[in-house]
């Protein structure tokens, strides 16, 4: 993997998302679900190169981690700029994430879905 | 979808691979062990997609910082993780971490929520997971599964000499095979999730 890119992260992150560090929800998960809006509106003109990119990698479904590791970006960057996509409703959560643990009844099926493989 | 061309700074990222529209909710199991212990070979086999790779940047500052100097350092910690759909409607996440309690840090809600832990040991090198269960067993309630991932001429130990080795917390199961094999890796996630499923019926049956 190019670690070279990374270097600079800290400072670009830093531009990239207004100067933020941290997402205005703590409901973004690795494994929290995304998927881009499809209702014709365009991203306001100051959005950014990433945000651009990162709508249209979600056309369908994926986990945030995923789109951090097709964007090649940190995972905690692309929550800052999910969040942001979320807020203006550009993008929307798939799976309503909660800090809860996955309850029995779920398990359960995870369990099934895994033995029929 | 990402043609080049709309992309002249070369960003575009390699053509993703989208969950059916079925798919409604996640899961996820974290995968940890030491150095070369088969956590990427492991998550493989039971992907569907290709292991995808993400790195966070980490300061000296959580990891000490250098004291002559008094300088900071920026490294670099990656994460490897591959999914599979069951059941048609949730995607199952495999994150692979060093166990280490501070990179996991790193991704904020990595443990958070998760099924469980699959712990990866190398019977050549049972000492490098003391301190992976040591943290896991501080800093965690997690249900763990430990996997011993048999390399070719590693010492074949019983499960029980593994789990008085290990000094593992009564009841985790210990699974044992070659995890380049989906059959073993998906054995080895089936019995994590069962154990978590026994674990919260116990928990019920004491509240
Ligand atoms: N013979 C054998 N080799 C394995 C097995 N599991 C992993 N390996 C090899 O061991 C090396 C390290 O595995 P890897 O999955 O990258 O370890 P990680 O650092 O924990 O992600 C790789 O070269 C694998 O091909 C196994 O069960 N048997
Ligand atoms: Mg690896």
């Amino acid at each position: 993997m190019d670690t070279e890119g990374y270097r600079d992260h800290p400072v670009r992150s830093y531009v990239l998302t207004g100067g933020r560090s941290r997402p205005t929800r703590n409901t973004l998960r690795p494994e929290t679900l995304l998927c881009t809006v499809d209702d014709g509106r365009e991203l306001p003109s100051h959005a950014g190169r990433h945000q651009h990119t990162l709508l249209r990698t979600c056309r369908g479904t994926l986990a945030l981690a995923e789109v951090a590791a097709y964007l090649r970006l940190p995972v905690s960057l692309v929550a800052v700029l999910a969040s942001d996509l979320l807020d203006g409703g550009f993008l929307a959560l798939r799976s309503t994430a909660t800090h809860d643990l996955p309850d029995t009844e779920l398990l359960e099926e995870v369990l099934d879905g895994l033995r029929s493989l | 979808m990402d043609s080049a061309a709309s992309d002249p700074a070369g960003t575009a990222p390699a053509r993703a691979r989208h969950l059916a529209a079925t798919v409604k909710r996640s899961v996820k199991v974290l995968v940890v062990g030491p150095f070369g212990v088969g956590k990427t070979t492991l998550i493989q086999s039971v992907s569907e997609i290709p292991v995808l790779s993400t790195e966070e940047s980490i300061t000296t500052a959580s990891v000490g910082v250098d004291r002559r100097t008094g300088e900071k350092s920026t490294t670099t910690v990656a994460m490897d993780f591959g999914r599979v759909t069951v059941g048609g409607d949730t995607a199952l996440y495999l994150f692979g971490t060093p166990g280490q309690r501070r990179f996991w840090d790193l991704w904020s809600g990595l443990a958070d929520g998760a099924v469980g832990v699959l712990v990866l040991v190398d019977t050549r090198n049972l000492a490098d997971s003391f301190e992976v269960l040591d943290q896991l067993e501080d800093h965690t309630r997690l249900p763990l599964t430990v996997v011993v991932n048999e390399f070719p001429g590693a010492p074949r130990h019983s499960v029980e000499e593994v789990r008085t080795a290990l000094d593992l917390p009564a009841g985790t199961p210990v699974v044992s095979g070659d995890v380049r094999g989906r059959p073993r890796a998906v054995q080895a996630l089936t019995t994590l999730v069962a154990h978590a499923l026994e674990q919260r019926a116990r928990q019920a049956a004491a509240a």
